[in-house]
């Protein structure tokens, strides 16, 4: 008799999303979805563009650091050019200066693209919301942002929980009908409050 | 050797203007250089700023006194200790609190913590900047010692808030002393390891032995300070020479280097680390008992005039400068960013050396960009 161990239950995303059947002359048949596959496979390798403007980008390279490794969920591959990044961390204050900039980072990078706004900078214009005449009240005037991350700065583990919600909405996207996110044309910037 | 000069003679090259920036990894942040060329050699580097200022200074004049230090955390934040007392101890100046010597032993601790962070981190990034990447993950673990103290005490990692009108915000946690005691014991192991892995690593040697140099004179004719200016021989420590807080009852060495090229740079902050565990352990063994906080007025309001407070932060003199007309919040406030200071040597520095070689020369003066522009 004894204590029955139940198997821990391991149906995790990393598993490979359909059925692979032996065909019996050595080769495999995979039955799934073309949707599931892509998404799959888009979600575990997040490229992430080195975009910190001030204290949030300390807080994301100890993110990518020893402590919280972020590597071990694929997101460890930063990026200095906008080409070849998924997903855009924007860590720290955007300013009436860089907000053109920003514009053509996003513009610049290859669809399917992402946004994380990390810290309160990022998100509402943080400290710098009353009073401030040259900070843009929220990076979403310029870009659309997929992910808010409050705090100033965030933990790393607060950046880390950010990227498994990124995860889990790419999980959730389809080819037929993507989620479309309604580009911010001809951004405001957002500094008459 | 003749045939190269005749090369040289015959060949003509055109200058040519390359932007760096604003996006770029190895300008720390969003500092934009425009540099004019003559094949890879620099003839001039023109930084253009202002691409995180974000008003702090005009802000300051619409809030009281109590709220403008949490601004200050922002502007270098690594060293958000060091500003945060600035602030506080230019009100307590101006206004005659007199605050007890626990207040000031843990302010003198706290900003000596910060001081080692913020140079592991530059460690770590200097290494990054010259193809190292192994410094980066030795840098960030023991740093993360640091911030795990900070978070005990002070509630948060990096931008502390800490220091405040008239004492600390929160009284030291139980742990603290244990803990700290443990960081130093742990860091006197790891600094060497720095060492063996960077400073006596042949390629990094070559990169920065020789290069950037600056003359003392040119460092005080730029206004440069901290560090960077130490490392040509001139002596600028605010904390010997206008000792505040606890630095007037510790014995430590003001580091010294006389080359002025990137090597020394890096060699001061690298024997600097040791001065600040020097610092700390005076310190920590007896911190007095007495109260964290002077209680002070609701609203304070500094007397009509101009006040000026200067503190060592880790990038050098960081001078907070208020004129006040006695109200609540200031008529004017400046503040004298190390960084902003720091900045004007590149140009000369990088006079004739290559673009690679203005990477390790923004790497050593260690600028924090948001500290830069405000």
């Amino acid at each position: 008799m004894g204590i029955e161990v139940k198997k821990a239950n391991i149906e995790t995303e990393e598993k490979f999303p359909g059925e692979i059947i032996p065909a019996g002359n050595g080769g495999n048949i995979v039955v799934s979805k073309l949707d599931d596959v892509i998404n799959w496979g888009r979600k575990h390798s997040l490229w992430s563009l080195y975009f910190g403007t001030s204290c949030c980008a300390i807080e994301m390279m100890q993110t990518g650091a020893s402590k919280t490794d972020y590597s071990r969920f694929g997101f460890e591959v930063a990026r200095v050019t906008p080409r070849q990044a998924d997903v855009i961390i924007i860590a720290g204050t955007i300013t009436v200066k860089m907000a053109p900039v920003l514009r053509r980072l996003y513009d610049q990078m290859a669809e399917p693209k992402y946004v994380i706004a990390m810290g309160a900078c990022a998100v509402s214009g943080g400290p710098f919301y009353f009073n401030s005449y040259s900070v843009v009240r929220g990076a979403d005037h310029v870009i659309p942002v997929d992910v808010y991350i409050p705090g100033c700065p965030p933990r790393p583990e607060a950046l880390l929980d950010a990227m498994f919600e990124l995860q889990n909405k790419i999980s959730n996207e389809s080819m037929r009908h993507r989620v479309n996110n309604n580009p911010v044309d001809g951004f405001d910037e957002g500094t008459t409050k | 050797m003749g045939n190269q000069q005749f090369l040289a003679d015959k060949i003509r090259t055109q200058e040519y203007h390359l932007n760096m920036g604003p996006q770029h990894p190895a300008t720390h942040g969003v500092m934009r250089m425009v540099l004019k060329l003559d094949g890879e050699e620099i003839r001039d580097v023109e930084p253009v700023m202002g691409y995180i200022h974000r008003s702090i200074e005009k802000m300051s004049e619409h809030i009281t006194y109590k709220q403008i230090i949490h601004l200050t955390d922002r502007l270098d934040y690594l060293s958000s200790h060091q500003n945060n007392e600035a602030v506080a101890l230019l009100v307590e100046k101006a206004t005659g609190i007199e605050v007890n010597d626990r207040i000031k032993v843990i302010r003198t601790i706290m900003s000596e913590l910060s001081r080692i962070a913020s140079h592991q981190l530059w460690w770590a990034v200097m290494g990054m900047d010259t193809g190292a990447l192994t410094t980066f993950f030795y840098g960030f673990r023991d740093r993360e010692l640091i911030n795990d103290i900070f978070e005990e005490t002070c509630g948060s990692r990096l931008t502390m808030n800490y220091s405040v009108i008239g004492g600390v915000r929160y009284d030291l946690h139980e742990n603290f002393v244990k803990r700290v005691k443990d960081f130093i014991v742990h860091f006197r192991k790891k600094l060497p390891e720095y060492d063996q892995l960077l400073s006596n690593n042949v390629i990094f040697r070559k990169r920065t032995e020789g290069i950037g140099i600056l003359t003392k004179e040119q460092v005080i004719a730029f206004g440069m300070n901290g560090p960077t200016a130490r490392a040509s021989g001139f002596v600028c420590d605010i904390r010997k020479k206008i000792p505040y807080s606890a630095y007037d009852r510790v014995h430590f060495e003001e580091i010294m280097a006389t080359e002025g090229d990137a090597f020394a740079r890096y060699k001061v902050r690298i024997l600097e680390m040791w001065e600040s565990m020097r610092i700390i352990e005076q310190l920590i063994d007896d911190i007095p008992e007495g109260e964290f906080k002077v209680k002070t007025k609701a609203v304070i309001k500094l007397p009509a005039g101009e006040h000026l407070q200067r503190v060592e932060t880790a990038r050098g003199d960081f001078g907070v400068y208020a004129i006040s007309d006695g109200k609540k919040n200031p008529f004017r406030l400046k503040f004298r960013s190390p960084s902003f200071a720091n900045m004007h040597g590149l140009n000369k520095m990088s006079e004739g050396t290559k673009i690679a070689d203005l990477v390790v020369n923004f790497s050593t003066i260690d600028v924090v960009v948001p500290d830069i522009d405000r």
